[in-house]
């Protein structure tokens, strides 16, 4: 029954390593300027899981099948060098591959993270609410007017209680329910969440982050390709999180434009 | 250091009436049997759940038949609503996490043999032991009621994260008293754990028998002694932050609730609470949460391995180091859960680098077990075939943490089914291995009965063949970019994947039904399986050297002492080729601690 195990073992590893080798399934092709980085941080960070998992099971499957059932008058015997090789292997080996691909990845992160938008990136507002995205763009004057929560109504379409009577900033703000973007412009995007907990996760952009309720954050990021890509929450926020998406458009900057002009007449 | 103070016993009469035997027992063996029964309820029921999840994902329009006696508003005409989705998926975690990953490896196991590994007639505070586990019982009884209130347990998940566990019903279904009650049963559970982990540090620490010292307890007394430090710290900054929670709710306080958010067209009458304190408080338990549920496997796992394979693992105690290693890391890492919450982005770089740390420690133990069984006379049995399960689980289930620990990657595989995949092999499967690996390997001295080999084989194949194809697609689903948490899969580009889904599905239902080979395994051993002898597995430690099943004061009156390493396998000794940790004799060949 031990080469059982290790004939099963084996099988099992090989049979879930082929869906990896043949990129059966994985992430869709890249849109984002730092999308690369990461991609190619996954594909080290695979590289090196991938041979810890199949060494790992094949050994265990090969002395499985060496020394299990042995007759009862067969020598012990100890693996050579023993722990104090492993403890050292394991040192230098893995500890010292892993910390390296830990360092390697810190730039995808920083580049995401760390360095702050470009100043003319441009400024787009998200808000989440249950369950929904809405998108708000400063208009001509660059600049967002107030929200007011108390102002917050479905029903008459101020999803993000604007005081357009009052505050001369709103005026022009234009909101949308769906995102569009010019292809290679910096989008520095605001987020800001109207109850709780939500996330904004567009796979192709390489970009997720939660939105935090009574803390604005935000993200920025350069489509660098033309196309219709799901935006998703991926933080569990009621009973209708699986229906809460909107449509990332990434656009040509003259489409962008006419999509923006439109927009702002239907205001 | 081998000759250490006399005993320290702890002496309480014989229970002679029927509630102090057996229901209001202070015998820490008896509470340890009524722990493992509580997990064993606890684990039909999380399984129960996760089958009607399952169904309901791979084909979502599907009646469930009878599903609306469960909850009539959770599934008029059989049909599942997206609100008890999330529920049923809410009361899986919480129950498997809690009430099996915990109560079983650490609370079950470590009750009943602990004080026998360390040869102490009982527990140094019985009554406090006694009360650990009914409060326990308590907390479930909690968790359970939720299931009978008016709408329904609550829909947050496991990880209950603000302001959605403190906005009250308005923030939707169960959201009310089904949250409360859950903080209710999270906070009585961490009581019963705060009660049991005191118990079990001061058993290792005082009660050892003579000759006992600490590094000859067997790898799992040590492991069950570094989870209870791990819980007495981290169950204690949990049982706080459910009590925050309640007050929220009933008090009118704002803990976790900022000001200015609207729900349902009005403004909640909070201000100036913090959503990311909740995810601190929680993770700062949770991430030790995670060992606490596998470092006693680990410690289970490499006691039976070292029995069966008739010589002594590399080292004994690289593998403590280890553990003691990663129950350390275990507090440096919490941050991991967090790299996109809106947390400081540096901060996400200073909880990386401890998570890619924790590979090392890991990977030495895989090895220091790996290359142990090089040139071993491995006995295969139910008990082993679990343990080397276990070993294969623990390996797939870490080799996804390189990805988990790093925040570029993390941005791309946070929140999908990548992470399901990796804490359910991790944690779940390895650990449930683990537990399985103890029940066939210890049932004997428990209750006193071998169990049925070929039913416990055929037992490990299902399950070991089935877990892999329930979870090792969780991987593949999440690298494309499956949302968790999810109750159907509406998004276009989600549509190609359902198929996977409904593998699982299957994949899921069928390994669920092998655990009932088990159940029925253990039921029927118990009453009529095999008389079992003292020492069934030829093994060393404490446990073997007295009775089956161990008398009430677990060595008859006797004080056993200890002259030799748990390890001592591979001798030539006047009963076989092992000499026990009581027996006296000396032998030439005896095993020196490298």
């Amino acid at each position: 029954m031990g080469k059982l195990f290790a004939v099963t073992i084996i099988v099992i590893a090989i049979i879930s390593a082929i869906p990896i080798v043949r990129h059966t399934w994985e992430a869709p092709e890249d849109i984002s300027t730092n999308g690369a980085l990461i991609d190619e941080q996954m594909a080290e960070t695979m590289a090196e899981a991938g041979i810890a998992f199949l060494a790992a099971q094949l050994l265990l499957g090969l002395f499985v099948w060496q020394f299990s059932n042995r007759p009862s008058d067969a020598k012990l015997k100890n693996f050579p060098g023993g722990a104090k090789g492993l403890v050292i292997g394991a040192f230098l080996l893995v500890g010292l591959e892993v910390l390296a691909l830990g360092v390697f990845g810190v730039k995808a992160w920083a580049n995401a993270y760390l360095i702050p938008p470009a100043p003319n990136a441009m400024p787009i507002q998200v808000q989440a609410g249950q369950f929904a995205f809405y998108f708000r763009y400063p208009g001509p004057d660059g600049k967002f007017g107030p929200i007011h929560p108390d102002l917050i109504n479905e029903s008459t379409q101020n999803y993000f209680g604007l005081d357009t009577d009052h505050d001369p900033d709103s005026k022009d703000d234009i909101v949308t329910a769906e995102l569009a973007i010019p292809v290679g412009k910096e989008i520095h995007l605001l987020m800001h969440s109207k109850d709780v907990g939500h996330s904004f996760f567009v796979r192709e952009l390489r970009v997720q982050q939660d939105f935090v309720p009574g803390l604005d954050v935000s993200v920025h990021f350069t489509a660098n390709k033309v196309g219709k890509y799901e935006i998703v929450c991926t933080q569990l926020c009621g009973l209708g999180h699986y229906n809460m998406k909107a449509y990332l458009e990434v656009m040509s900057q003259q489409d962008y434009e006419d999509w923006l002009k439109k927009e702002a007449a239907m205001q | 250091m081998h000759d250490i103070a006399a005993p320290a016993v702890d002496h309480h009469a014989p229970p002679t009436s029927f509630i102090r035997k057996h229901v209001f027992s202070l015998d820490h063996k008896v509470i340890g049997k009524q722990y493992y029964g509580l997990a064993l309820l606890a684990a039909l029921i999380g399984m129960f759940l996760s089958w009607l999840m399952r169904i309901h994902l791979a084909w979502n329009s599907a009646a469930i038949p009878g599903l609306h006696l469960l909850s009539a508003n959770g599934a008029p005409g059989d049909q599942m609503t997206p609100e008890y989705y999330l529920q049923l998926m809410t009361m899986h975690g919480t129950i498997m996490v809690f009430f099996v990953l915990t109560t079983a490896p650490f609370a079950a196991f470590g009750n009943f043999f602990l004080p026998i590994q360390v040869g102490a007639e009982d527990m140094p505070f019985p009554r406090f032991n006694m009360m650990s586990f009914w409060v326990t019982f308590c907390a479930f009884v909690a968790l359970m009621t939720s299931f009978f209130v008016s709408d329904g347990p609550t829909l947050g998940g496991w990880t209950q994260y603000a302001p959605l566990n403190a906005v009250g019903p308005v923030g939707g279904p169960g959201q009310g008293w089904g949250v409360v009650l859950w903080m209710i049963s999270i906070a009585l559970f961490c009581i019963g754990q705060l009660l049991g982990s005191l118990n079990f540090i001061t058993t290792t620490l005082d009660l050892r028998v003579k000759g006992m010292s600490l590094m000859r307890l067997p790898l799992s007394a040590w492991a069950w002694f570094i989870t209870s430090c791990m819980g007495l710290t981290a169950f204690a900054v949990l049982m706080p932050a459910c009590i925050l929670c309640i007050l929220d709710h009933v008090a009118g306080t704002s803990f976790f609730v900022p000001s200015n958010l609207v729900l349902n067209g009005q403004i909640l009458p909070h201000s100036g609470g913090s959503t990311l304190l909740w995810q601190h408080l929680f993770w700062f338990f949770g991430h030790p949460e995670v060992y606490i549920a596998i470092v006693p496997g680990m410690g289970i796992v490499s006691h039976i391995l070292m029995a069966n394979l008739r010589k002594p693992l590399l080292s004994q105690r690289v593998i403590l180091y280890c553990m003691g290693a990663l129950a350390v890391l275990s507090y440096m890492v919490y941050g991991h859960h967090m790299f996109v919450s809106g947390m400081n982005p540096y901060s996400a770089l200073a909880f990386s680098f401890p998570t890619l740390i924790i590979t090392i420690p890991a990977t030495i133990v895989v090895l220091i077990w790996l290359f142990s069984i090089y040139g071993s006379k491995l006995r295969i049995n139910s008990a082993s075939l679990f343990a080397l399960g276990f070993v294969s689980m623990f390996v797939s289930g870490g080799v996804s943490g390189f990805f988990l620990a790093q925040p570029s990657l993390d941005i791309v595989l946070h929140g999908t089914y990548f992470v399901v995949g990796h804490f359910h092999m991790v944690m779940g499967v390895a650990a449930m291995f683990g537990i399985f690996a103890g029940t066939y390997f210890w049932a004997p001295k428990m209750f006193g009965r071998m169990m049925n080999e070929p039913l416990g084989k055929l037992h490990f194949w299902l399950s070991f063949v089935g877990t892999y194809c329930i979870f090792m697609p969780f991987h593949y689903l999440g690298l494309a970019g499956n949302v968790r948490r999810y109750s159907s899969f509406v998004d276009d580009y989600l549509q190609p994947l359902i198929p996977v889904h409904r593998f699982i599905t299957v994949a899921a239902l069928a390994t669920g039904a092998a655990q009932l080979i088990f159940v029925y395994n253990l039921i029927h051993s118990r009453f009529w399986g095999k008389p079992a002898t003292d020492n069934p597995w030829e093994a060393t430690s404490l446990e073997w050297s007295t009775a089956t099943p161990p008398p009430f004061d677990n060595f008859g009156g006797k004080h056993p002492v200890v002259y030799h390493d748990p390890f001592q396998y591979g001798v030539k000794s006047s009963v076989g080729d092992y000499v026990m940790q009581a027996s006296p004799e000396q032998v030439a060949t005896e095993h020196e601690e490298q």
